[in-house]
């Protein structure tokens, strides 16, 4: 313990065994850009939930035939639907690039405070490469 | 912490119910477990799935039906689906679980995520079975 306000933090295992438990972030009292990448996770999780709609659509119409699929093609190719798709490919290669971390957290690994904002230019970098990259193969 | 009587109670869990490793809802950790496992498996089929993807775009339907019914890309499909569906299902009851005080909204919002991704699951499935099996 190095500081007293850690005594907050004491839990006991199961086994009965005492822990420092992590604190949970206090939002009304400051929010730091680890804990907006962490909503973000989540934020972009419940986009491409709602992404998969579209997905089933083009599967869908792809299977029922020409005309059903030219909709889907057409919607597509609106100001909405680019935008749709971008926003689609942003939040993907985000969620993905993040889950990697959290897997990786998993393992115990990176858990430091220095590891964690290193990993987050990686994160950021990453995610916009990846987008980018993916519409310029998918434009050119 | 020993009491002056020497009488030392660490836990109120029984060892059994340890060694069960279930937890106090009885389920233990599935859940999370399938979480990890399903984010696992998504990350060769999204790369697979974008790629293939940014290939066709532009190609005219009859190129794009054909990639579709594919036995192997029929397969990868439907791997996508399944995975995909159960990582989302999980993930938004998470979601809900953490922010949804209420029992009713919760359990509500909860089952409609069920219902949705089943259905939305089953819907992509016949598709690409369609695709595969019937052209």
């Amino acid at each position: 313990m190095r500081d007293v306000r850690d005594v907050q933090m004491l839990g006991r295992t199961s086994d009965g065994r005492l822990v420092q438990r992590p604190l949970s972030g206090h939002l009304s009292v400051y929010l730091d850009f680890d804990m907006v990448m962490s909503v973000g996770h989540r934020i972009t999780g419940c986009a491409l939930a709602v992404g998969t709609i579209v997905l089933v659509w083009f599967l869908v119409a792809l299977a029922s035939g020409e005309s059903a699929y030219a909709s889907v093609s057409w919607f597509l190719r609106t100001p909405v639907g680019y935008f749709a798709l971008f926003g689609w490919t942003a939040a993907l290669w985000y969620h993905f690039c993040v889950g990697i971390r959290h897997l990786i957290w998993d393992t115990g690994r990176m858990y430091d405070l220095p590891s964690v904002h290193r990993s987050r230019g990686v994160i950021l970098g990453a995610t916009a490469g990846l987008t980018l990259l993916t519409w310029l193969i998918a434009l050119l | 912490m020993p009491d002056p009587k020497g009488l030392k109670i660490e836990t109120m869990r029984s060892t059994l119910s340890r060694a069960r490793g279930l937890g106090a809802a009885n389920t233990g950790v599935q859940e999370w477990w399938m979480q990890r496992l399903t984010s696992l498996a998504l990350i060769p089929l999204t790369l697979w799935f974008v790629f293939s993807l940014v290939q066709l775009t532009g190609a005219p339907y009859a190129v794009v039906h054909a990639w579709a019914g594919t036995p192997i890309h029929a397969t990868l499909l439907l791997a996508l689906i399944a995975i995909t569906f159960q990582h989302m299902r999980m993930g938004v009851q998470t979601i809900a679980e953490d922010y949804i005080h209420g029992t009713t909204v919760r359990l509500t919002l909860t089952l409609a995520v069920k219902a949705a991704s089943l259905l939305l699951a089953l819907a992509a499935t016949i598709a690409v079975l369609k695709l595969a099996i019937a052209g």
